[in-house]
């Protein structure tokens, strides 16, 4: 079996027909990691032993015919969810030792379809980044040019599917954390809508914005795992009531924020994005342009929430039920001490962020202030859909960026330009590849992101596989 | 657009519970002011738009229909770096008055 073509889906046949068994699936994705990952670091923690038990196990599911999507499909699974008596650290020094007491909601669904963990990926520390640079665990290599990023903060789920070191990966996406690290690896990556996936189980970041989503190599792999994932869950109140999806394709029309584009983006990834467009249209769709005023305050909007949330779910961390404990004098000491010795440097800096924007007599200014322009957004949005049935964009301004190329945290920032619109709103989007630009004298891959409605995942594949067999 | 405000990090770190470094906190002195300039830029978008409560939050389950006690006790104090006795232990909150 060739691992850097082989499919989710077509895994499913191959094994359901006997081909080859779950555990020689397994095991040459366990090779592949053994031969690759010394250089790529896509995982922290590979799960040899307990990945074939699971492996023989979905063999005898598949033996006595009662194998479903995802028997004996190894996958790959970003750090900050949990599994029971597994670490799950976020890559953060501060909870390096932290085992989970019990099963994430989605790990629980994967689990009862037969699924086999690999391992843990690697990812930014407390999902706070956009290049993987800052786990504690030192940073994951792009598989298309391991001088670059694979984008972040999901890079290790990325680097797993993009290098052949699992069939599909799992990640979370609080402002593109799914979706970025998708389009720098040249995979597919998926956020569905806010509410669609249970969080129970996710550590919390940005509570109003969070979301997992998967990683794959085809838009068909991504629907697999997204319908095996969803489902309301009463562990989750923020989790959305079960519903059909919308599996109707209202129309053919696509709509693109020309004046939001018009701003840093790389001229080439203009002219990818081009080139799908009007392959597009000769498939029948038509382009239109859209005005979407506030989509220019976004980023804004987002390193304000953002921080402000994560400032508040990071208080837990405090040295006293989980994790790192530094000994002091004190109680007070210990707080200080473990969270100033255990989260990392960009993680500290979010958490003064959103400390000064929550605080009283700046408050109104900032955090306020944005919670009020995100209804813009929204609206922006909602007016845009009654228009057409999605909006697309490039997922970055530009293709992957070399280590330490962007050390000043603002023009870090900036990667998430195009991905955070869709959390602030809530709505759904995807990231297919749509072919490479050149830097150095090197392909790399960029991507095509198209943005749903809420709960219209449906139109996210079908104008998604459009994208892919353009 | 206005000046970025003054900022003072000791007092921010204290209030979010870090210890951070003097020469942290000279490099945050530069980098923080800058990144509210930037996101200062919310300010900038039309008027006052009334605060919705959005759709989905979180809330808390009714307090009803218990599990028994002590089920998950173990499972949850495990995770916590110092426990005795189904407690969790920590340094001294409340000090007694010296006489």
């Amino acid at each position: 079996m060739d691992l850097s073509k082989l499919t989710l889906a077509q895994a499913r046949k191959d094994l359901d027909a006997k081909k080859y068994s779950a555990l020689d699936l397994t095991n040459a994705y366990l090779d592949a990691i053994e031969k690759k990952d010394g250089e790529i670091h896509a995982y922290i923690e590979v799960w040899k032993d307990s990945a074939r038990e699971e492996a023989k196990k979905a063999d005898a599911l598949i033996a006595s015919g009662k194998s479903q999507q995802l028997t004996g499909i190894p996958l790959a699974i970003k750090d900050n969810m949990l599994i029971e008596g597994r670490i799950a650290s976020s890559a953060s020094k501060i909870l390096e030792h932290y085992r989970a007491s019990y099963d994430a909601t989605v790990i629980e669904k994967l689990k009862a379809q037969g699924a086999v963990f690999l391992g843990r990926t690697n990812m930014d520390d407390s999902a706070m980044g956009s290049s993987t640079e800052t786990s504690f665990y030192g940073p994951t290599k792009n598989p298309r040019d391991t001088t670059r990023v694979p984008g972040g903060s999901s890079g290790g789920s990325a680097a797993a599917v993009a290098g052949g070191m699992a069939l599909a990966s799992l990640g979370s996406d609080t402002g593109g954390s799914i979706r970025q690290p998708a389009a720098l690896t040249g995979v597919v990556g998926m956020k569905p809508t806010y509410g669609e996936v249970s969080r129970y189980g996710l550590m919390a970041l940005a509570s109003s914005l969070d979301q997992i989503g998967p990683f794959s190599k085809t838009v068909e792999d991504a629907h697999i795992l997204f319908n095996a994932i969803r489902g309301h869950d009463p562990k989750d109140s923020t989790s959305l009531p079960d519903a059909p999806l919308s599996a109707e394709r209202k129309s053919k029309t696509i709509g693109v924020p020309r004046a939001f584009l018009a701003k840093g983006c790389d001229a080439d990834v203009l002219t990818a994005f081009e080139h799908k467009l009007s392959e597009l249209r000769s498939k029948g769709y038509e382009v239109l342009d859209i005005e979407m005023p506030n989509l220019q305050y976004s980023l804004a909007v987002y390193y304000i929430i953002q921080p402000a949330e994560a400032s508040t779910n990071l208080a837990r961390y405090d040295g006293i039920r989980y994790g790192l404990s530094l000994p002091a004098d004190t109680i007070g000491e210990v707080y200080t001490k473990t969270r100033g010795a255990g989260f990392g440097r960009e993680v500290r800096r979010r958490i003064l962020i959103g400390t000064f924007v929550l605080s009283s007599g700046y408050a109104d200014a900032y955090y306020r202030k944005a919670r009020a322009v995100r209804e813009l957004i929204r609206a922006d949005f909602a007016k845009a859909f009654e228009a057409v049935c999605a909006v697309v964009m490039p997922t970055t301004p530009s293709p992957a960026f070399k280590f330490g190329e962007k050390s000043d945290p603002l023009s870090m920032y900036a990667e998430d330009i195009f991905a955070t619109p869709a959390n602030l709103a809530g709505v759904p989007a995807i990231s297919v590849p749509m072919g490479n630009v050149q830097r150095d004298g090197k392909d790399l891959p960029v991507g095509f992101q198209i943005i749903a409605s809420h709960r219209e995942e449906e139109v996210l594949f079908s104008v998604g596989k459009d994208v892919e067999s353009a | 657009m206005s000046d970025a405000p003054k900022v003072n990090i000791k007092a921010l770190a204290e209030l979010a519970r870090l210890d951070i470094s003097d020469a942290e906190v000279a490099q945050l002195e530069k980098e923080i002011p800058d990144i509210l300039k930037f996101v200062e830029q919310v300010q900038g978008a039309a008027g006052d738009v009334k605060e919705t409560s959005p759709e989905l939050r979180n809330v808390m389950r009714a307090d009803e229909n218990p599990h028994e006690s002590g089920e998950y006790t173990e499972r949850l104090l495990d995770a916590a770096p110092k426990h005795k006795d189904g407690r969790v232990v920590v340094k001294q909150v409340v000090s007694r008055k010296q006489k």
